[in-house]
Parts: structure tokens; sequence; C-alpha cells
């Protein structure tokens, strides 16, 4: 057996460090490591609770609005206020934005180079290997030319994001109670024309090179299964959220208990096992612990390792999400070959990622058309002196959650639970693996599965600033 | 005329890839002109190492990062991001060694350091207090380390990316620029020029006392938290992202993202700034 270490895996949001352990061609075991802590939780305690708006925000750069979504939910919360319906719709179209802009910047900038040619792109950028490239010689150029296409696409993206959030990176309009943007009819027709730019492109572009992919690579959808899924849902509007929060543990959804979450760190750099619930948590950083090997904690739902992201959200829409979901999701798995028990693999991710990307800009075309410029955006507030809030969303890359005590009027705790907390986690004292842990195991590798490990962990879009805040 | 690329190694320490996000977002030049073409008449650059955008991986990715200085010394720009951890070494590490030493190694070949964004600067959010890993911007480690190698400081969180580009033409220009081109806080004069409040267009609000009394309001926001009266940064006239929007036109009081102090100083962010700051006193570039 021999233990290959992949640090840095790049092409990700921050530090990642893995460890594969192979034997007989064949990943045996595997350790994720977060290799970055800065300690926003505790730089948060003791502030304003309205500076959470904008610190937490600054957790990523990658998916800023995921956070500044979580925390004006979980400061709605503490107000017991929530925005006007033209607010919400805004906060839509804004988040909205942000989830294109991440999954073209993921397909064609930090995945898809794991399947090119060694010297596909300028400079730097070439994954300089050409183990199992199997585009032709002409599908490997078009591809090239998407990616710098794609480079574009996702600066519009941004644009996208800015027009009604302010700027990007780290919106500076979404607030409790709101946003505080007033769109003009003129920047209603921006985004209109920006936004059928970008559905241009998904539609005849990302997701026909997402198939091609998926043709080529059909071993992939085998490669990398978790099973074990959870969503908080995300996009709320008029009671509802357009993807439903749900759990599949056992094959079948479940409804969502947020009380079942408790975070682990038994083998995470902070004191003791914790176990408790992100409302109760104290965590102690602890760099020298000896039987830790990452900043990341564990997360567990019902004492559950699961997976979060666009396969989770996409496997709980197919059973109980809106039916222009359901219709256009299994029109792609079919043209893809596959079946959505197939959504929790390297592959199924992918296109996971591409089939929402299309519903969530035609779900933005229908907010765009009900926005009325002259009405209110924001509801005012009163800050209450002791108040405890929760804010929960899918984001980009899956379930996230803020939670939030006020105590004489400033912030006595903050804890956030992201995505790649969940999907990057380490064993937790019970000895399960996280997510990404138990993908890889078990998967065949060709060399010292640098290659194989790298497609696998990248599908799960890993963000590190995310994980560990 | 093309002469030979100016190499950039691009570092990223504790900071949340929001200044690389910022860099692409470039428009005129955009991303694709600064990687594929000449920045300035005859002068390019070419990146050479970037965690997030690079092809290779794992053992190959940091045998690019470890030929550096080596052979390359006094022929490459290093570009950080993010601040560095120095309170244990363990709450930061880029293949298996600390952020903070393999910053400090690169900076010691460098032909010059860019801190990109408000972390590199000056520590930025992660050294806000309690500052639990202490935190410290790139040129605070080399004062500390005793490295002396020129630092210029494009703050913002992140900046906006035609600080950047600026700087990095400034440099193709002229070199690294020499103390005298810098203002007290290590930044380009000629990049940082002037107050948000002076170029405000929310200004006259000020002035005759118009105040927005809540979010979505028309008004200065001042009463709101606004620190445009203590913020350099030029974003009234260059606003971001390709010119649609920006903080202040979003009915969001300017944060002061790229002041030294930044997040401690403006909290709460929310909060009306002192009188001192609303007059301008506060002004250090000047």
């Amino acid at each position: 057996m021999r233990t290959v270490t992949i640090d840095p895996i790049t092409r990700i949001e921050g530090h990642l460090r893995v460890e594969i352990q192979v034997e007989d061609g064949m990943i045996v075991g595997a350790r994720c490591s977060g290799a970055l802590y800065r300690g926003l939780e505790e730089i948060l305690r003791g502030r304003h609770p309205l500076d959470a708006q904008r610190i937490t925000t600054r957790i990523c750069g990658v998916c800023p609005l995921a956070h500044s979504t979580a925390a004006a939910l979980c400061l709605d919360d503490v107000l017991g206020i929530s925005p006007p319906r033209n607010g919400q719709l805004l906060r839509n179209l804004i988040y909205g934005a942000n989830f294109l802009h991440n999954h073209i910047l993921h397909f064609y900038h930090l995945a898809l180079p794991d399947y090119l040619p060694a010297d596909a792109l300028p400079g730097a950028l070439s994954p300089g290997t050409d183990e199992d490239r199997r585009f032709s010689r002409e599908e490997a150029r078009k591809l090239a030319d998407h990616y710098l296409q794609a480079l574009d696409m996702r600066r519009k993206a941004q644009e996208l994001v800015a027009l009604f959030g302010g700027k990007m990176p780290h919106d500076m309009s979404i607030v409790p109670g709101g946003v505080t943007y007033r769109p003009d009819p003129g920047d209603v027709a921006a985004f209109r024309f920006r936004l059928k730019e970008i559905v241009d492109f998904i539609r005849g572009v990302y997701i026909p090179d997402l198939l091609l992919l998926a043709r080529r690579y059909p071993d992939y959808f085998e490669l990398g299964g978790v099973g074990k899924l959870l969503t908080f849902g995300c996009f709320p509007l008029d009671g509802d959220r357009l993807f439903p929060a749900g759990a599949v543990l056992d094959g079948e959804p479940e409804p969502l208990d947020p009380a079942e979450i408790r975070e682990h760190t038994a083998r995470s750099w902070y004191r003791g096992n914790g176990a408790q619930h992100p409302r109760e948590e104290e965590a102690e950083p602890d760099p020298d612990k000896a039987e830790a090997y990452s900043w990341i904690k564990a997360p567990r739902y019902r004492g559950e390792a699961c997976e979060v992201g666009p396969a989770a959200r996409a496997a709980i829409a197919l059973v109980r999400g809106p039916g222009g979901f359901r219709e256009a999701a299994g029109e792609l798995l079919t043209e893809a070959e596959t079946g959505p028990e197939r959504l929790s693999s390297t592959m199924g991710r992918h296109l996971a990622r591409g089939m929402e990307a299309l519903f969530i800009a035609r779900a933005m075309e229908g907010w765009l058309a009900e926005l009325d410029p002259a009405a209110p955006v924001a509801v005012a507030f009163t800050l209450p002196r002791e108040a405890r809030g929760q804010g929960l969303t899918d984001a980009p890359r899956g379930a996230l959650g803020h939670w939030v005590e006020v105590a004489g009027g400033v912030i006595a705790r903050y804890q956030v639970i992201a995505p790649t907390t969940w999907n990057a986690s380490p064993r937790d004292e019970k000895g399960t693996p996280g997510p990404i842990e138990r993908a890889l195991q078990g998967t065949r590798v060709s060399g010292d599965g640098l290659l194989e490990a790298g497609r696998i962990v990248r599908s799960f879009d890993p963000c590190l600033a995310c994980a560990i805040q | 005329m093309r002469g030979e690329p100016l190499a950039v190694v691009w570092f990223q320490g504790a900071g949340c890839t929001g200044c690389s996000v910022s860099l692409m977002n470039a428009a005129y030049p955009d991303i694709k002109d600064l990687l594929l073409d000449e920045v300035v008449p005859g002068k390019s650059i070419t990146l050479v190492f970037h965690a997030t955008l690079m092809g290779p991986t794992g053992r190959p990715a940091l045998e690019v990062l470890d030929r550096f200085p080596g052979e390359a010394a006094g022929d490459y720009l290093l570009v950080v991001e993010g601040a560095l951890p120095t309170r244990h070494p363990n709450f930061g590490r880029v293949g298996e060694r600390p952020m903070a030493e393999r910053a400090a190694g690169l900076a010691r070949g460098a032909v010059g350091v860019v801190a990109m964004g408000t972390c590199a600067s000056y520590g930025g959010i992660p050294a806000g207090a309690p500052n639990p890993t202490g935190c410290v911007g790139i040129g605070e480690l080399l004062r500390r380390e005793g490295i002396d190698v020129p630092v210029v400081n494009v703050p913002g969180c992140p900046p906006h990316p035609r600080w950047f580009v600026e700087t990095v033409a400034h440099i193709l220009l002229h070199g690294p620029p020499r103390p005298e081109e810098l203002d007290g806080v290590g930044r380009l004069r000629a990049v940082y020029p002037d107050l948000v409040h002076d170029n405000c267009p929310r200004r006259a609000d000020f002035d005759v006392g118009r105040f927005a009394p809540a979010f979505g309001a028309e008004g200065c926001l001042y009463e709101l938290g606004c620190k445009g009266p203590y913020t350099d940064a030029n974003c009234p006239y260059h606003e971001w992202n390709g010119g649609v929007n920006w903080c202040i036109k979003a009915g969001h009081p300017c944060i002061g993202c790229c002041e030294p102090e930044f997040p401690d100083y403006p909290s709460p962010l929310f909060r009306k700034a002192g009188a001192e700051e609303a007059t301008g006193a506060f002004r250090r570039s000047g």
C-alpha cells in the first residue's frame, strides 16, 4: 500500500489537502484536510448583529451571495421580519445570478481541464498531462475555445449579480428586511439582456458540452458516489421554495428536521468531540490536537455523513419539486443515458449543475417579469437586545446554515455550517468518513490515483474558505 | 516588439479567493487580455502559479511553486492574496509548509510584491479583533522577517480589478514603485487618489443635510453608517463590474473596505461615522 498526498488540490476554492491510500490499483482509504483556519466565528463575537451581514459575506469570494443570503435569513429570523415581495424577488434574482456564475466557472475553469489534453490551454492553465484523454482533437479544440468564451460569460454573470446586488465579489445590497437597491426600468432591461445572453450560452454551449463529457466518460457515473443526501432548499417566494428542503438517508426522500444537525470535532483541530447542535456549539481551536487531521468539522444529520449540493437538490426536486424541474431534469438524464440514482456520482454532479443552471435561469426570467420598480424593496426594523436566529438555504455547493445568538445587543455566538463542511468533513468519533472520503474509497485507479482523485474531488466543487471560516 | 514577459507567482494565504474573482471581472483589458496579450505596449505578464486556475494539481503544482526563487530570483513578481497567519504554523499550510514561511520565501527572490486586497495589505477580515490566528499583511510579515523587497498595497475587499491592472501597468513601465510614489499606507497615490465622499453622487444630499432614514430610501447614506468620508477609493467614478453599479449607487453605505483598520474601525459598519471622518480630517493620502 502506498500513500499519495495531494497538496495543494488546485482548481478549487482554498486550501485542501487530500491523502489517499492506494493498494492493488484501488483507493482503499482517503483523508480530507482543510488547511486554513481564520476564526471568523470568533471575530464576529461581540460585534453589532448587522455586521454579520457584511462580514459573513466575506467568508467566501466565489459564493459571497450564499452567506449574504443565509445571514439575511438568520437576521430576518432574529428581527421577526421578512422582505416585501419585491425585495424577495430581488434577493432571488441576485442569488440566482450567483448560481449561474458559479456553475459556469466550475464546469469550464475548475473541472474541465481534468479532461482536456496536456497543452489545450494557455500556459499554466493547461493540465500538463495526457492521461486518459478521450476527446478528439477537434472536440478538445472546441472545448478550449469554450473555456475562453466562458471567461466572458462568468464575468457577465457577475455583472448580473452587481446590477441589483451593488458589486461583486462581496455584494452590497442584501440586508435584513430586503435589499438596499431600488432598480430603475433601465436596470431591468440591462438585466434582461445579460440574462438572455447567459441563457443562450447555457442552452447552446454549456449543456451540449456537458453531454459530450458525459458521453465520453460514462464510467464516471459509477465513480465517486455517496448516496446519503441533504438539502435545505433555496429561493423562497410566497411561502414556498423553488428547490424544496429534504434528505435521502435510506433511498426515500424525507422532510428536513434542522434539530437533527450536530457538528463533531473528534478528528478536527478543536477541543473535545463536539457533537453539539450549532445553536449551542462552543468550539475552541486546538491546533496541536494529536488525533485531529483537519480544520473542517464533521457535521452529521441524524448521525449520517450526507452529501450536499446539486445532486442532493436534484434528487429531492425530482420527487417533490416543481413540474418544470422534473421535466427538464428528466430530459437531460435521458439524453445522458443515466438515471436519478446516478446523480450522486462524479458525472452526476456535473449533470445536476447543468440542469439546475438552466432551470434557475428560466425562473429568473419569471421573477424579473414580476418585479415592480416602484414597489418597496425593504422593511424597517428595530434590533432586539436578546434573540436567537437561524438562516437555512442551499448555496450553489449545497446546504448552508447560519445560527446567531444576540445577547445585550451584540453577537454572543455565531455559527456557520457550509456545504463543503459537510462534503469535505473528516471522520467523526465513530470513525464514519466524510462524503468525499467515502466517495474516493473503492475507486479503481490507473497510476498513483492523482487523476481519478482530482476528478472526483472537483465534482463536489469544494470551497474551503466556506468549509472553515 | 515584445520583451520577455514578467513571470507572476500568485500566492494565496488566509483569504477567500474574492480578489482572484475580482481580477477575473476585469474589463478592457479583461482576464484573457492580461493572460494572452501585452498589458502595455511591448510588456506582458505570464502567470506561472495560481492555485485556483492552474492546470496541474498536487505534486506537479507544488513543483512549480518550489522552483521559486531558485534561479528565477529577481525575475518574477509575487502577488499575495490573503493575510498570513503567524500565531501557530498549523493555522495555515500550503504544500505541507506554513503559509507565512512560504510567502516570505517567495518574496525573498521577487522583484517586487503586490499585496492584492485588504487582507494581504493590512490583515483585513481574518485580522479583525481578536485576530485569532495572528494574521498580518505581507508587508508587515516581511518587516518582521527583515526581508527588504518593494511592496505595493492594492487594498479593497476585494480591490477593483482596475486598481490591480493600474498597479501592474505601473510596474511594467517603471518597475516596482519607489517609496515616494506610495502614500502613507503603501498604496500607489495615483491609484487611490481621493475620498469616496469627494466624488460621491449623493454628496449634494450630504451638503444640504438630506439623509436616507432607512435602507432603500433616497438621500445621503451618512446616517446609515456610510464610511465614504474616510475611505480613499475611486469607486464613484469607475463604478464596479463593468460600470453597472457600486455600493453607494446600490443604496448601501460604504463600509471602508480599503482602509487599514477594516473591519475593526468602521465597525459597527452601520453606525454613523464620527465628525472627524465626516469632515475629511481623517484623510491620510493627501
